[in-house]
């Protein structure tokens, strides 16, 4: 769901970017209070290995592909504020060295992907997190967390190319939320299963709080 | 042993990369078959910057999985590398 150059109004795409940044600077300040010497490697390695899993694309309906955007997956291993980072390095460098996403609309996928996916996921996965006890929990939050993540951060991205002029929010909306309810099942079976793997391997590697 | 999840996550990274990303779906993703279905594909055919390694093909390769490999291992290191940095600079300050 990268946003090229070009789908964006420059009052939308300079919009977000000053936003994102300062939704980037309070992640920077929250994360250095509750960083552990683990959480230092385990940037890099979620980093990797979302970077890695995004160029896998899965076929869903219609000739259409999609593929984990990793939100969840990194916020649910270094809490919203980490996880958000995760994806904004990795979005950082699939523009500026695999031109995938624009440099005007960096801000703009920044929000999306970080601030909606990673940060408001959390949200929903912490919400179930609590109501659902031990182990079940965190796996039954990761799925819901994921799925949902998909479709808000579409949502979004079709609300800003409606404000954008480029589609009409009757046309783009349901487009985007329609298609990304498949996606999001893609992404909630790769989240479970890794975070699955993570909780049998090394639990201590999940985010507590 | 206690940290060789670190080698094992980044391994686990890059043999994906290296071995399944040749075959990744070509389709276009939600946001593109929307955009051509829509016909507002061409508004974003324009770049502001030029990408050393532009859709994960690494240029000058003629076998199109070698490139794709290529530029995903390239990109895992260095995403890697970013994160871990990034990581260190908070814990230090």
């Amino acid at each position: 769901m990268h946003i090229p150059d070009g789908f964006l109004s420059p009052g939308v795409w300079s919009g977000l970017w000053v936003v994102s940044i300062a939704i980037l600077g309070f992640c920077l300040r929250k994360v250095k209070a509750v960083l552990q010497d683990k959480m230092i490697p385990l940037m890099g390695v979620a980093a990797a290995f979302i970077f890695a899993v995004q160029m896998l694309n899965f076929p869903v309906a219609g000739a259409t592909s999609g593929h984990l955007l990793g939100g969840v997956l990194a916020a649910i291993l270094l809490g919203p504020y980490g996880g958000a980072i995760v994806i904004a390095i990795v979005l950082i460098i699939q523009c500026l060295i695999f031109q995938d996403g624009g440099l005007t609309a960096l801000g703009a996928n920044i929000f999306n992907m970080s601030f909606i996916g990673a940060m408001g996921g959390y949200l929903v996965y912490h919400t179930i997190r609590r109501a659902v006890k031990g182990d079940r929990g965190i796996l039954v939050g990761a799925s819901f967390a994921a799925w949902f993540s998909v479709v808000a951060t579409s949502s979004i991205c079709a609300v800003e190319l409606a404000l954008s002029g480029t589609s009409p929010l009757k046309i783009a909306l349901p487009a985007m939320a329609g298609i990304h309810v498949l996606i999001g099942i893609g992404e909630t079976i790769i989240t479970v299963f890794v975070i699955g793997t993570v909780l049998k391997m090394r639990p201590d590697l999940i985010y507590k709080k | 042993m206690k940290k060789s999840w670190i080698i094992i996550g980044l391994f686990i990274s890059l043999l994906l990369v290296l071995f399944i990303s040749p075959f990744a779906s070509s389709s276009p993703d939600g946001l593109e078959r929307i955009a051509e279905d829509k016909g507002f594909l061409e508004k974003g055919e324009g770049h502001i910057i030029t990408s050393p390694i532009p859709d994960y093909v690494w240029p000058g390769i003629e076998d199109e999985g070698v490139a794709t490999s290529m530029a995903g291992v390239f990109g895992t290191l260095i995403t890697f590398g970013l994160g871990l940095g990034i990581g260190s600079i908070l814990k230090r300050r």
